[in-house]
């Protein structure tokens, strides 16, 4: 059994900086796959997602836990790391799980006002390919190809534009981000 | 680093909370993310919003260049640079080719940005129309509802006094069709290099508590009239000191008889080209004036 208290940053200030510069240059850059290490979280989390955990969530960023990735050791870290009140899907500020176990519909959107007061989701998706998907629109000199779980979501995200949700998605020690902004067609 | 800083000043729960809003600016091109901006050991109209997202992106492998109206070596961007010397040991230079990181007052470097590159704007006030509506609560619902007419009404307003717009500097665009932006005081003649940039671009008010931000390759388009297009202007001369003729010129008063040069805004711009040989009207060994 894992330590919850083990596998957060050893130098969090350093460590932290360079997985943020790696997610800002994912969501500026969507699809493109950005290298996210430093924790070491249980299972099943991968490292990208418990590195970008440590990085952008506190006591003041309410999160969902998806079914699948409410374990008790789970559960145990993000307490001791992030201090992050778990809560429904209506209140998170993030969500974290596999894609089927995020209730899309329950998040927030953000308001005409404050499109910014809306969800991040990370998700966990089995493989970051092959690719499916082909991306454009911010962040995209031309075209570019990622693997989503779906399609029809991330179009209907994007038609809602400047509200919806902003999503990462990691496997392993990678991850990519797709920003709402971002126009998705079928391969 | 000999002093005990943490790594680039700010404490961690204050850049987790800069990083968020960072990542929704670049979510949402444009459009102004509100942040709890901290007070900084420097006062406000210094660069507080820029220092601040400057703290939240640094890594220590950058290598970081200020300027302030393009110079590198006036007060304000010297204290600013050695002030993340001092709290982040990260390395400096002057040279815009060699710089991960460039917060900048007021200018866009002429030196073309490419990818890896990110660009940081000192803003004083981020929202373009606040001189047209000084109330936040209804600027938030022009926003909210795409209601720019009074910008054009502005800009139609330069026309019929001075038959020209006569807007020169944080010129307002619209960024991906959607959000009316300010460029933050950038002389118009820099708008062109807004659209299209392959850097990433962040914008931090301090004072005001916002920030956004451009995505690379976001498009970006002047406001203009069909009849009245837009048109980056400059000093119609060449810089004095590098014969350079296509970039931002400075006005230089030399006497108290009328006397002037120009040279570059952008100084590393005009070194480089002077160390490659260029020289100007002024320049020792240049040209007889």
């Amino acid at each position: 059994m894992e330590d919850p208290l083990s596998g957060g940053f050893a130098d969090a200030p350093v460590q932290a900086a360079r997985a943020f510069r790696a997610a800002l240059e994912a969501m500026a850059r969507p699809g493109r796959m950005q290298r996210l290490a430093g924790a070491t979280p249980p299972a099943p989390l991968s490292v990208a997602a418990g590195t970008l955990l440590l990085t952008l969530v506190d006591d003041t960023t309410p999160l969902y836990l998806a079914p699948g990735h409410q374990g008790a050791a789970l559960r145990d870290w993000i307490a001791f790391h992030c201090a992050a009140p778990l809560c429904a899907p209506e209140e998170a500020v993030f969500a974290l799980g596999r894609w089927e176990g995020l209730p899309l519909e329950r998040f927030r959107l953000g308001t005409p006002e404050y499109p910014d007061r809306s969800v991040t989701l990370i998700v966990e998706p089995p493989a970051l390919a092959p690719q499916n998907a082909q991306l454009s629109g911010p962040g995209i000199a031309t075209v570019q190809a990622a693997q989503l779980p779906e399609t029809a979501a991330f179009e209907a995200n994007r038609a809602r534009f400047p509200l919806g949700f902003d999503a990462f998605f990691c496997a392993g020690d990678q991850a990519f981000a797709l920003p709402r902004s971002t126009r998705v067609e079928a391969l | 680093m000999t002093e005990a800083y943490s790594f680039a000043y700010l404490d961690e729960s204050t850049k987790r909370m800069i990083r968020r809003t960072l990542l929704k600016a670049l979510a949402v091109p444009g459009y102004q993310v509100p942040f709890a901006s901290r007070e900084m050991p420097m006062p406000y109209g210094w660069g507080t919003g820029g220092v601040q997202v400057t703290a939240a992106c640094l890594v220590p492998e950058d290598v970081l260049k200020v300027i302030d109206q393009g110079a590198d070596d006036t007060t304000n961007a010297v204290s600013i640079r050695r002030f993340f010397q001092r709290t982040a040991g990260v390395a400096v230079t002057e040279h815009t080719t060699e710089a991960s990181l460039i917060q900048t007052r007021h200018r866009i470097p002429e030196a073309p940005l490419k990818e890896g590159q990110i660009l940081i704007y000192q803003v004083p006030i981020p929202e373009p129309l606040r001189f047209l509506e000084p109330r936040e609560s209804e600027t938030r619902k022009m926003h909210a509802l795409e209601e720019y007419g009074l910008m054009h009404v502005k800009l139609y307003e330069d026309i019929a006094r001075h038959g020209a717009i006569a807007t020169s500097y944080g010129y307002p665009v619209k960024v991906e069709g959607r959000y009316v932006m300010d460029p933050s005081p950038i002389p118009k003649f820099d708008n062109p290099k807004l659209s299209g940039n392959p850097a990433i671009q962040l914008f931090g008010a301090g004072r005001e508590s916002r920030i956004h931000a451009l995505p690379p390759y976001t498009r970006v388009v002047n406001l203009d009239f069909e009849d009245h297009p837009f048109e980056p202007t400059k000093a119609d001369a060449a810089c004095d000191l590098c014969g350079a003729t296509t970039s931002y010129l400075d006005e230089v008063i030399m006497d108290d008889a009328g006397g002037r040069m120009f040279c570059c805004s952008d100084t590393d711009f005009c070194a480089t080209r002077r160390a490659a040989g260029h020289a100007g009207r002024l320049a020792p060994g240049g040209e007889a004036a």
